[in-house]
């Protein structure tokens, strides 16, 4: 799996300008609020587009200046939102096979379960979102984002809304997950620790560019040593 | 007080109310839904002509659709040369009037409701693959049905009531085009005081039910959402 990305876009205070790949990895953007890391999800994830440039996941392209962008819906890229917008009327089960396209008999398919054992939701299937903790919501959004079966993962400040507790066993359950499945993840944060925890690479970004990076090499034998 | 009423006026006040509302709704919904996504030139134009109803004196607007509507009116002219059809002084012209006057109350609830739906709860199903109208249907109208159902019985409520429009376009025909309101005016000024009574009581205690009703269904559910966010908490 590779994600290229080279783009540019007018945002209102400066210029965002970045250029980088991304193979099977943990990627952190870590930088000030404002800095125009979500932007690069949402223009990944087709939410918003760049001016120009370009972004290919596989050689495939999403985004081809000129060219009738790849709309959100068929880019298969799981996305979990910083507040976890998960669907306050449906209940956690309808959540998760919400992306599913045969629903009948969908939450008891092996990839479904697996999410559900590792993530340790089971019991909450037939609760509302109102219903459950900040660290469950977190769990259920993951579960559902990658219920998918995205070929890439995008976190959006996917835990500072939790207390330190609950954040660590969600950064561990993040690692678990990648070491299952594989499958590169994008992570904004501004908070340090968490991308030293979680980041095989470290992108530091200011004012819309990438500003220095930081290979965690710690983390480079240990996910490598996993896998294999 | 004498039950033989002719109850032509409430069969038609709400065929008339009905019909309109049902326009209404669905006109009123989709445009609101259009303008809370798009922006382009001369949006805030055409939403104040949307709004205009609502603060115009309705014999105004009733004036403005007779000339749109009548013999030598743009639509009117149409209507004629096509299908030999007129709606000055029928019941279709009563709904015209009462859907353009209820309008407003259906677009403004439909907006307020949209603009307030998290736009990322949209966007995460369009990530998990939906199309934009499942999007619609499982997303964004459960959770806008709140305000659009309030827009919904205000619209209708508004739409019974209608009076000065109406009149400028259906006029008052006994049996075609006299709804509750025309009925009222009309029994006073005929010196029917207990007919008008009896319609005054009747439209004062629908008035009344349906406020009293939306005022408890939208604090019940306001209530069911907090409760929701303080139960089970861990």
């Amino acid at each position: 799996m590779m994600l290229h990305i080279s783009v540019e876009k007018k945002l209102s205070h400066f210029q965002l300008k970045v250029d980088f790949k991304i193979l099977d990895e943990i990627v952190v953007l870590f930088g000030p609020s404002g800095s125009g890391k979500t932007t690069i999800l949402n223009m990944i994830a087709g939410i918003t587009h760049p001016d120009s440039g370009t972004i290919t996941l596989n050689q495939l392209p999403l985004y081809l200046q000129k060219a009738k962008p790849v709309p959100i819906q068929k880019r298969n890229i799981g996305y979990l939102f910083q507040d976890y917008a998960l669907f306050p009327h449906m209940t956690v089960e309808k959540n998760i096979i919400y992306g599913i396209k045969d629903k009948r008999g969908a939450i008891e398919s092996p990839l479904i379960q697996q999410l559900l054992q590792v993530m340790g939701i089971t019991h909450l299937l037939q609760k509302y979102p109102g219903q459950i903790s900040g660290g469950e919501k977190q769990r259920v959004a993951l579960a559902r984002a990658l219920a998918t079966e995205p070929k890439l993962l995008l976190l959006d400040e996917a835990f500072s809304a939790l207390d330190q507790k609950t954040r660590s066993e969600c950064h561990d359950e993040l690692i678990r997950l990648y070491q299952i499945w594989n499958i590169p993840v994008i992570l904004v944060t501004h908070d340090l620790e968490e991308a030293k925890k979680l980041g095989s690479r470290i992108l530091f970004m200011e004012k819309g560019k990438v500003i220095d990076e930081l290979i965690n090499k710690q983390h480079v034998e240990l996910y490598q040593s996993n896998i294999l | 007080m004498d039950f033989n009423k002719d109850f032509t006026p409430l069969l038609l006040s709400l065929k008339v109310a009905g019909i309109a509302t049902i326009i209404v709704f669905i006109t009123g919904m989709m445009l609101a839904r259009l303008f809370t996504k798009r922006n382009f030139w001369g949006k805030n134009a055409f939403e104040a002509l949307f709004l205009l109803p609502l603060v115009l004196p309705p014999t105004v607007v009733g004036f403005g659709l007779l000339i749109l509507f009548g013999k030598n009116g743009i639509i009117g002219r149409l209507l004629l040369d096509w299908f030999d059809f007129q709606v000055i002084f029928t019941w279709i012209g009563a709904v015209i009037a009462s859907t353009v006057v209820s309008f407003p109350l259906m677009y403004q609830s439909a907006q307020a409701a949209f603009s307030t739906i998290d736009q990322k709860l949209e966007h995460a199903a369009l990530t998990m693959g939906a199309s934009r109208w499942r999007v619609f249907w499982t997303i964004s109208f459960p959770l806008a049905w709140p305000g659009l159902l309030s827009g919904l019985i205000l619209s209708f409520a508004r739409a019974l009531g209608e009076f000065g429009a109406t009149l400028m376009l259906a006029g008052y025909i006994p049996g075609r085009t006299n709804t509750i309101p025309m009925a009222i005016y009309f029994a006073v000024e005929a010196g029917h005081m207990n007919t008008a009574s009896f319609w005054v009581i009747f439209i004062v205690l629908i008035g009344f039910s349906t406020i009293l009703w939306l005022n408890w269904w939208s604090r019940n559910n306001f209530r069911r959402y907090a409760q929701e966010s303080k139960t089970d908490k861990r």
